[in-house]
């Protein structure tokens, strides 16, 4: 009878963590941040078809980075979730703490009980009814781990440089075309420049529609890259 | 709540209604052989004007001689292009209308893009086959379904039966107890050039006459300030008539006919 290789806890654990971060540094990279009428999100795409930022619910939007099908299923996790809530209760009932903490189960099942861990990254940003003070930017890792992030935040590869750049920059009350430049201008970094079309920018804005997100054209987004 | 994964194969997709079932919210089962008196909701109507649709309902619910809401909105808009009346049991109407709020919202999010207006038609006719069980129990539910087709920029109608028949319309539709007096009119009134506002006045006074012949429909109310639900769907999508303009067009309505609301 053959017996198993005895692997220590830590290093099984370093292993699966490992082989997440090679799947995610693998893609692009997207960085979400605030602005005077709610949360932009800004990621480096050069699918015209198939998204990173979509709508989860009607003040919330999900981000992905990371291996597409897997954040695809989250994404469509997240909208049923959410859907059911809403259902079942009130549409008021249904915000991005919970969803964050729902996501944190599955993220976290699946980095310790499961074949693979999976190669994402996740954020889950809600815009706030009455003003910027209750915007909420939640950054989920491959592992579960949940991080409240309360101005800007950048997933995927390199995103220690690219958080860096965007902290640095960040400011109160920025106007959209100011956070637009800055989310580019962090993915990018010195000496490189990401065209217009792969872009990927949508936005949660509090206008006083009950759908706040808003996924901006093509002409839009070359106006605000425009000098 | 845990977050609803399905295994590939196993997967509800885009379909609202098969989720809820999946996670336990199925329809009721009705005992077989028993009918339930329920409120009931009446009359709806649509029109198409040159370019779009305009809805109305009246207000009222009954139970029997009882009139049990006064203010009930059977007059909702689905979408932003889209629109759904309806008439039958009051109760499980609402319900398949926010079911089918919530259907072509979901569609839209999970699939990245929206359903077409005909699509829709066909959503909401397999939601009323759905009710067959309970409209065999006295609980069905009529709805008529508006919207502007935004792919041939031109309005369009469905009428339903209560089994989920479903009917595109030319000109125009009604359902309830008092469609066949708000059909006259609008078939007496309806010409192929009517602009909005002509057909608002033909959907106001088609209501009139509804309730003024069927009494499970309510007329406007003036002492409570209580008008029809009139809704306009364009290529600039749905808008509601307001209250102001409704109060006027029946105010000028009364005193064409010889009375007086001073």
């Amino acid at each position: 009878m053959s017996m198993p290789y005895y692997v220590a806890p830590e290093q099984a654990m370093t292993d699966r963590a490992d082989f997440a971060r090679k799947g995610i540094a693998k893609g692009r990279a997207l960085v979400a941040l605030r602005y005077e009428h709610g949360i932009v999100l800004v990621a480096e795409n050069t699918s015209q078809s198939l998204r990173k930022v979509s709508e989860i619910y009607d003040r919330i939007a999900f981000a992905g980075v990371g291996k597409y099908n897997e954040f695809d299923q989250l994404r469509v996790a997240g909208i049923r979730s959410a859907e059911l809530t809403g259902y079942q209760y009130s549409r008021d009932d249904v915000d991005a703490r919970g969803l964050a903490n729902d996501y944190a189960q599955l993220l976290g099942n699946a980095f310790t009980h499961g074949m693979k861990p999976m190669e994402v990254e996740i954020l889950v940003a809600e815009v706030g009814v009455e003003g910027s003070h209750d915007d909420q930017i939640f950054h989920i890792m491959y592992d579960g781990t949940v991080i409240d992030r309360p101005d800007t935040c950048a997933l995927g590869g390199e995103s220690d440089a690219i958080s860096n750049r965007l902290s640095n920059g960040f400011a109160e009350g920025f106007s959209l075309v100011d956070a637009i430049r800055l989310g580019v201008s962090s993915l990018s970094g010195d000496g490189r420049s990401i065209s217009a079309d792969s872009l990927e920018i949508a936005i949660l804005e509090r206008n006083g529609d009950r759908r706040c997100f808003r996924r901006l054209e093509a002409s839009e987004v070359e106006a605000a890259l425009q000098e | 709540m845990v977050m609803p994964v399905f295994q590939p194969g196993d997967d509800p997709g885009t379909d609202f209604p098969m989720l809820l079932q999946r996670a336990g919210y199925g329809p009721v089962d009705l005992p077989s052989g028993t009918t339930i008196d329920t409120p009931h909701a009446t009359t709806c109507v649509a029109v198409r004007f040159d370019n779009g649709v305009v809805m109305a309902g009246d207000r009222r619910a009954t139970s029997g001689h009882l009139i049990s809401h006064r203010t009930m909105e059977k007059v909702v808009q689905a979408d932003r292009h889209s629109g759904v009346a309806i008439a039958g049991a009051a109760g499980p109407a609402v319900d398949m209308i926010r079911l089918f709020q919530v259907q072509l919202e979901y569609y839209e999010k999970v699939q990245g893009s929206a359903l077409s207006l005909e699509g829709k038609a066909n959503q909401l006719a397999s939601m009323v086959r759905a009710n067959v069980p309970a409209a065999m129990q006295g609980m069905g539910v009529v709805p008529i379904f508006a919207g502007f087709d935004v792919r041939r920029s031109i309005g369009r109608l469905w009428a339903y039966d209560m089994l989920g028949g479903r009917y595109e319309e030319r000109e125009h539709v009604a359902t309830g107890s008092g469609s066949l007096h708000a059909s006259t009119v609008m078939k007496v009134g309806y010409r192929s050039d009517l602009t909005r506002d002509d057909a608002v006045e033909l959907v106001t006074r088609s209501l009139w006459e509804a309730a003024d012949a069927d009494s499970a429909t309510g007329g406007p109310d003036m002492v409570r300030g209580i008008y029809p639900v009139v809704a306009t769907i364009d290529s600039d999508g749905w808008s509601l008539v307001g209250d102001d303009e409704l109060g006027d067009r029946y105010r000028t309505l009364i005193e064409q006919m010889g009375g007086s609301t001073s």
